[in-house]
């Protein structure tokens, strides 16, 4: 064995690159790297610029170090406290039925011998190559479904993918045996139990993948804030980022044609260096959390692309 | 014999019924027949085999209980699909509408007048949809162009480098733009291009020059656009095509090494083979979205301003600008358009794909 191992890594040593295409390509990848990391490095330093400093222009390393904007933050507390709790009950709720509705489809799409397995998977295969597009779907979940200005537009319209359940279908299909689920149901289980007792405490590795899929998606959302929700109140920390970057003029300038509430908000828009520690508010979460997360996303991508 | 027969007889319909119980007996006499006579015996196997097949077939066919509970379990996610994604795609018909919020959405739906393809005049009409399908279409093969090569490239290169642990780092940090939301990007780009605070003119001005009014410069956007849908899209990429990469057998090359094959060799013959599945499937789901865009970076990046329609506005961001300002007509006609447009290429790219290559196909 050792001598194999030792064998293997000679061959490797023998089929490196040249050290100096090694430097070369090392090289591209720290300016690759560089620019992926700075532009947040960036905001992080705007965000801890004193508001005085920030007058003459953005700087990367500040004149004069603050938590200025941070504290304006929490000064504004009605309007971010709101915004955060929107965020996180969106994410965990949205998560949770995320999860479970893709793994249960997932399951049923498993098993073989299901008699509407057929006519499911092309339920869950159509919406992948077609689809009713913007407008539609804005009719369908304001006027139908009346989830205008309600925090369930944040999360029903995003919870399943066709994607999403696929990935399920195939970790099912290949890590769980067949005879698993057979002996249980010569036990007398039924198949829910099977399912909720044997299955789901098989698949952590599936479920960590879909949930963080779920979870970044639902943090990161700005978009159906913005189809959806008019009400302030309803913001997420996205959706009041979004609208703080929107163009501030113009909104001062149509202070006349909103409502009270509207009006008040610009009149306290947070300025210049809180708009970039609302976006380090968002971001800071999500840096801290994805290199260690960073291996379900990869395995979820991986099974997704297996084809049968 | 009798006896054990019998033991099997109940356990067998216990566990499904009396069918079973009858397949049981006929077995059981075909073994009977074939100890009679040796010469009946094969018959008897296929005779055996054909009623189990048949009896197959017919527990196929019947509805069982597992059957109902898989069902119940599937119900509340097919209920969602019927909802989320099968209503809008019959309300896409509201495009031949002339299409009025009147109460609820049935009864504003019958109250709407048909209007054949009025809408699709007054669309194909507009000089907006040639600028905005143009915009989207070429967007769309620098994307895919761009999309393939460098990440394919970039995630052979990484592959490389002699220390692992570094790769590990430069990969997670180029994964980092990918869990940004273009709002926040949006706020970052924001922090290098502003007129008056950005870094990029402050860096100007310092060396002599004159600040550029970013925003207000068409010629600027395609680049950068292009630029930052690479920045955000890079480390997906490349984790997509490394994760192929890592699995392929390193006996492959351990045999190339020792016939003497060359580190170009190797890649030619052996890795780049071996990526096409995974590149050809990238390839179909990217051409089957292009009347489709990110509507973050189309919309965010630039901040919707309308000096730079021109090079910035795409399919997508016209359906939503037409949506909230209130004209339902022409974003239903566009999406329907958008929609059935989709449908076809993809259908056609995954035709096309499998008369070649068979394999490959998606569908």
């Amino acid at each position: 064995m050792t001598t194999k191992v030792t064998y293997q890594s000679g061959l490797e040593k023998f089929n490196r690159i040249k050290p100096g295409t090694n430097v070369l390509f090392n090289f591209i990848f720290l300016i690759l790297a560089i620019m992926c990391v700075v532009p947040v490095l960036f905001v992080l330093m705007i965000s801890l610029t004193s508001e005085k400093a920030l007058e003459n222009g953005y700087q990367f390393i500040p004149k004069e170090f603050s938590f200025e904007a941070y504290k304006f933050l929490a000064q504004q507390g009605h309007l971010i406290f709101p915004a955060l709790g929107i965020s996180v009950f969106v994410t965990v709720v949205g998560t949770v039925i995320g999860v479970i509705l893709t793994t249960t489809l997932g399951y049923v799409l498993s098993r073989r011998e299901y008699k509407l397995n057929k006519l499911l998977t092309w339920m869950v295969f159509i919406p992948m190559v077609f689809n009713g597009g913007m407008v539609s779907s804005y009719y369908i979940n304001t006027n139908l479904l009346h989830l205008k200005d309600s925090v369930w537009a944040l999360i029903l319209p995003i919870a399943v993918s066709s994607f999403n359940v696929i990935i399920c279908r195939t970790y099912f299909r290949t890590t769980i045996p067949d005879s698993v689920i057979e002996s249980a149901k010569i036990d007398g289980a039924s198949e829910l139990r099977i399912y909720f007792r044997i299955v789901l405490p098989l698949s952590l590795p599936v479920l960590a993948t879909i949930g963080l899929f779920l979870c970044f998606g639902y943090w990161n959302d700005w978009f159906q804030s913005m189809l959806y929700i008019d009400n302030q109140r309803m913001y997420s920390l996205q959706a009041l980022l979004n609208m703080t970057m929107q163009n501030v003029e113009y909104l001062s300038k149509n202070r006349a044609f909103m409502g009270v509430e509207a009006a008040q908000l610009v009149a306290n828009l947070p300025k210049e260096g809180s708009r970039m520690a609302i976006a380090i508010l968002i971001i800071l979460p999500i840096a801290c959390a994805y290199p260690f997360f960073q291996k379900y996303f990869i395995s979820g991508l991986t099974v997704g692309s297996v084809k049968e | 014999m009798q006896q054990r027969f019998g033991r099997l007889y109940e356990a067998e319909t216990l566990l499904s019924g009396i069918s079973l119980f009858r397949l049981e007996v006929e077995i059981f006499v075909g073994y009977e027949d074939i100890r009679h006579g040796e010469n009946q015996g094969r018959c008897d196997c296929m005779k055996e085999i054909r009623v189990e097949q048949e009896e197959k077939k017919r527990t196929k066919k019947r509805w069982t209980r597992d059957d109902t509970e898989l069902s119940l379990l599937a119900l509340p996610t097919t209920i969602w699909f019927l909802l989320f994604c099968y209503l809008p795609m019959f309300g896409i018909i509201i495009a031949f509408k002339d299409f009025r919020i009147t109460g609820g959405f049935w009864q504003s739906f019958i109250e709407s007048r048909w209007c054949g393809f009025e809408n699709f005049v007054f669309l194909f009409t507009s000089d907006a949809i040639k600028v905005v399908t143009r915009n989207t279409i070429l967007y769309n093969i620098v994307f895919i162009i761009l999309g393939i090569v460098v990440p394919v490239t970039l995630a052979l290169m990484i592959g490389q480098l002699h220390n692992k642990r570094a790769g590990k780092v430069y990969q997670t940090a180029m994964f980092l733009p990918y869990f940004l939301s273009w709002v926040v990007v949006s706020a970052v780009v924001w922090g290098f291009l502003s007129i008056d605070k950005g870094l990029v003119n402050q860096i100007i001005q310092s060396h002599g020059g004159e600040g550029v009014s970013w925003y207000d410069t068409p010629g600027f956007w395609p680049p950068f656009l292009i630029f930052m849908n690479m920045w955000k899209g890079l480390g997906y990429g490349m984790v997509v095509y490394l994760a192929t990469i890592t699995s392929i057998d390193s006996t492959y090359y351990e045999a190339a090494i020792i016939d003497g094959a060359t580190k170009w060799q190797q890649m030619k013959y052996i890795t780049l083979p071996l990526l096409k599945t995974v590149i050809v499937m990238m390839f179909i789901m990217s051409v089957g979205r292009i009347f489709y865009s990110d509507f973050g970076l189309f919309y965010q990046v630039p901040r919707g301003a309308s000096s730079l329609y021109n090079v910035t506005y795409t399919i997508d961001v016209f359906v939503f600008q037409q949506l909230k300002t209130a004209s339902t007509g022409m974003a239903s006609a566009a999406a329907f358009v958008q929609s059935v447009l989709g449908c076809a290429t993809i259908l056609v790219t995954n035709a096309i794909v499998k008369k070649f290559d068979r394999e490959n196909a998606l569908i």
